[in-house]
């Protein structure tokens, strides 16, 4: 990183001091070089891009983000029958960070310029050939055909993943809630104050609130990886056994959950379990119960339902990928076992398991996470109820960081704490991540599969 | 000996048969409800504590296709959504694939590791800024359809994972080969990889087309309000969180119904792919 840095300046030095006017001038006006030389459309890119920037930081990109520091003064008001439009804060904070990646843009763009003047300069010294204009444009679909592949990608992952979230990351630092709805009522920056509130016990912080929610979405977490994980592999191991016959059968009916939608199947169970549901109804006219089981309303039970229903949702799943990898283990392992007179019980916890755990080892790790953020389970089951009075910002019971942060969008348009929910969740992940990848036996060199 | 295997045996059919019961009985009470009229001189709506309905009829269905409400519009909305993001998704993930599978270029680890970074935040904390650009481009409430479509897209590079799996296991050599021959990179991705990829392909369209069908946290946030650009998601499930004595709950059944058949049958007639797909990605993590 540090030697990558210092490469970019050198190269930077060396144009200005070897090259010649053309690479000189190109320093300020971006292309020049190029054109000179014949590369028109190389040259005339470069120096659009320079007019867009230009144009773009004057008619629009200077005043936002000279206004970034205060996120806005004057707010806009009603004076007798006229509206007085003032500042935005949330077109200021967005557009202003808009521009502040623009210029870093155009810095690289800036730099590509250089050293692109500095090849061209070197190629004619050393008495070689200058790609013509159609070799330029060839080389896009060859050597540079990475660059027109990712280019599209790149620039909505830019657009509707990176900027919304580095905007949702600095509303962290702001007082952006239902009293400060800009224009009429503007935000602006307060530091830490609204992590202090998440993680203050005191009675108006939300760290209780905090503390129950967060550890409820890791044992979530970890009870919907695991028991989906060993009970998907048991099916399977089951299925798979000697003499068993429809394999097919047995696997297609399974994996009719993962088919259909999971707003269907999950509302419905939803409705099954219900006060007056199915299942209440048929065990009281049986006459095991007097009063119905409260599946969603008694918090400890909601929870436990959850991931039963959860078991249902993830068994097949694990069935599926499970069913191909115990085909990958030789048999002769278990040939031998059996010969030294090995119980079912111990092949599988010698040869079954550590294979199964070595091999899916990342798998793991990706289910965890989603799980922590698995919104549609939660969010179609109950909705994060039973609510709670001890709980602050309308979390419930059975709610989760996402479904907290999903409904304080919602509901409370308290973006200031969503955000910090939002970081919340985030370090969460990356640190279980990084934790368990670090573990994980099977994190082999990436080239080694090639 | 033989008798020991033949009763572990029977006890193993017995475990599959009730897992298999557990499994369906969702579904098979979704259907037979579906038939129970919501009419209440007829039958009662909402939920009941009773399986079989006590007389079969067709109102729910009856009452989806009438126009009484957006029924058909939810639907076509949707499918439009999933098709156009199918098309689309694939199209990037192969794209992306590709470029990193193949190609070294410079920032080509920053890239992934900082796609990688990106993903672990949540999904919508986005939201409220996604839902003010789509708003700029007048891609909310009426234009909610195109919005999700490009919602559903724009970040799709991101999930080239198991696409790219795929690819690394493609020899190197091959397209050497061809380079060698004198075939440009683009060719070499258009006429030997993309045909060599047809199961990815079909995974990465598949679920690229299941995904809009349960997406109900943006759909119900960018077309807010407005019913005639809700998808089936947002719209039924409106239904079954309405107070049960409008007896909404047969319909949303037959509704039910009537999304999950088509899907499931071109679930499982694919399923193939998708298990090829899965077991690749589940290894290469």
């Amino acid at each position: 990183m540090g030697k990558g840095i210092i490469r970019i300046f050198q190269t930077i030095g060396a144009a200005f001091k070897e090259g010649d006017f053309r690479c000189r001038i190109s320093f300020l006006l971006m292309g020049f070089g190029q054109l000179l030389r014949g590369q028109f459309v190389k040259g005339a890119a470069f120096m659009l891009l320079e007019g867009a920037f230009i144009k773009y930081m004057v008619s629009f990109g200077a005043r936002y983000f000279s206004k970034l520091s205060t996120l806005g003064t004057v707010a806009t008001q009603k004076v007798r029958r006229k509206t007085i439009y003032g500042d935005n804060s949330f077109l200021i904070l967005l557009f202003g960070i808009l521009t502040v990646f623009v210029i870093l843009a155009f810095a690289v763009l800036w730099y590509l310029n250089v050293k692109d003047n500095y090849e061209i300069l070197k190629l004619v010294r050393e008495g070689k050939k200058i790609p013509t204009n159609k070799e330029n444009l060839a080389s896009l679909f060859d050597k540079n055909f990475d660059k027109t592949l990712l280019a599209l990608p790149v620039t909505g992952i830019f657009v509707f993943t990176v900027l919304p979230i580095v905007f949702m990351i600095c509303v962290a630092f702001t007082n952006y809630d239902k009293n400060h709805q800009a224009p009429t009522n503007l935000f602006t920056w307060v530091g830490l104050e609204n992590f202090e509130h998440l993680l203050s016990f005191g009675s108006s912080g939300m760290g209780r609130t905090f503390a129950q929610v967060l550890i409820w979405t890791l044992v979530w977490a970890f009870f919907a990886t695991f028991l989906d994980y060993f009970l998907g592999l048991a099916v399977a191991i089951l299925i798979n056994k000697k003499g068993i016959r429809f394999k097919k059968l047995w696997r297609t009916l399974l994996v009719v959950t993962i088919a259909v939608p999971q707003f269907v199947s999950l509302l419905y169970v939803m409705k099954m379990f219900a006060n007056d549901g199915l299942i209440n109804g048929y065990l009281m006219k049986w006459g095991w119960i007097s009063s119905p089981i409260q599946f969603w309303v008694d918090p400890m039970l909601a929870r436990i339902t959850i991931i039963v229903v959860n078991i249902w949702i993830g068994i097949p799943y694990m069935m599926l990928i499970a069913t191909g990898l115990l085909m990958n283990i030789p048999e002769d392992l278990y040939e031998s076992a059996r010969i030294d007179g090995a119980s079912g019980w111990q092949m599988f916890r010698k040869i079954t398991l550590p294979y199964m755990l070595f091999v899916t080892g990342p798998f793991l790790l990706t289910q965890f996470t989603n799980n922590l953020n698995n919104f549609n389970v939660i969010y179609l089951l109950t909705q994060g109820k039973p609510l709670s009075m001890k709980l602050a910002e309308n979390a419930g019971n059975t709610d989760l960081l996402v479904t907290w942060l999903y409904k304080m969008t919602v509901l409370d348009t308290n973006y200031r704490m969503a955000a910090v929910i939002g970081i919340m969740v985030f370090i969460v992940t990356a640190v279980v991540s990084l934790v368990v990848y670090n573990m994980l036996p099977s994190v082999r060199d990436e080239e080694g599969f090639q | 000996m033989k008798k020991k295997k033949i009763a572990g045996n029977i006890v193993s059919y017995i475990v599959l048969i009730l897992i298999s019961i557990v499994w369906l009985f969702p579904f098979f009470g979704l259907f037979l409800q579906s038939f129970r009229s919501y009419d209440p001189k007829v039958e009662y709506g909402g939920m009941v504590d009773y399986l079989v309905p006590k007389t079969f009829s067709l109102d729910n269905y009856r009452f989806l296709f009438s126009g009484q409400t957006n029924f058909l519009k939810w639907y076509a909305n949707t499918l439009i959504i999933a098709i156009c993001v199918a098309v689309i998704q694939t199209v990037i993930v192969l794209c992306v694939s590709y470029a990193l599978s193949r190609m070294r270029f410079s920032g080509r680890t920053f890239l992934m590791r900082f796609w990688l970074i990106l993903g672990m935040f949540p999904g919508f904390l986005t939201m409220i800024c996604l839902y003010f650009l789509l708003k700029q481009f007048g891609l909310t409430q009426a234009g909610a359809v195109p919005g999700l479509i490009l919602v559903g897209t724009a970040s799709s590079g991101m999930g080239y994972y198991v696409c790219k799996g795929y690819f690394d296991t493609i020899p190197k050599a091959l397209d050497d080969a061809a380079r060698i021959d004198g075939a440009t990179r683009a060719r070499v991705f258009f006429t030997m990889t993309i045909p060599m990829s047809k199961p990815i392909i079909i995974y990465t369209a598949l679920v690229a087309f299941m995904a809009p069908w349960c997406d109900y946290v943006f759909a119900s946030y960018v077309a807010f309000g407005h019913d005639e650009s809700f998808n089936v998601a947002v719209a039924m499930t409106r239904w079954v969180w309405t107070n049960d004595y409008q007896g909404y709950f047969t319909r949303f059944c037959a509704g039910g119904i009537l999304i999950a058949i088509p899907v499931t049958i071109l679930f499982m007639c694919l399923q193939k792919y998708y298990v090829e797909g899965v077991t690749g990605g589940a290894v290469k993590g």
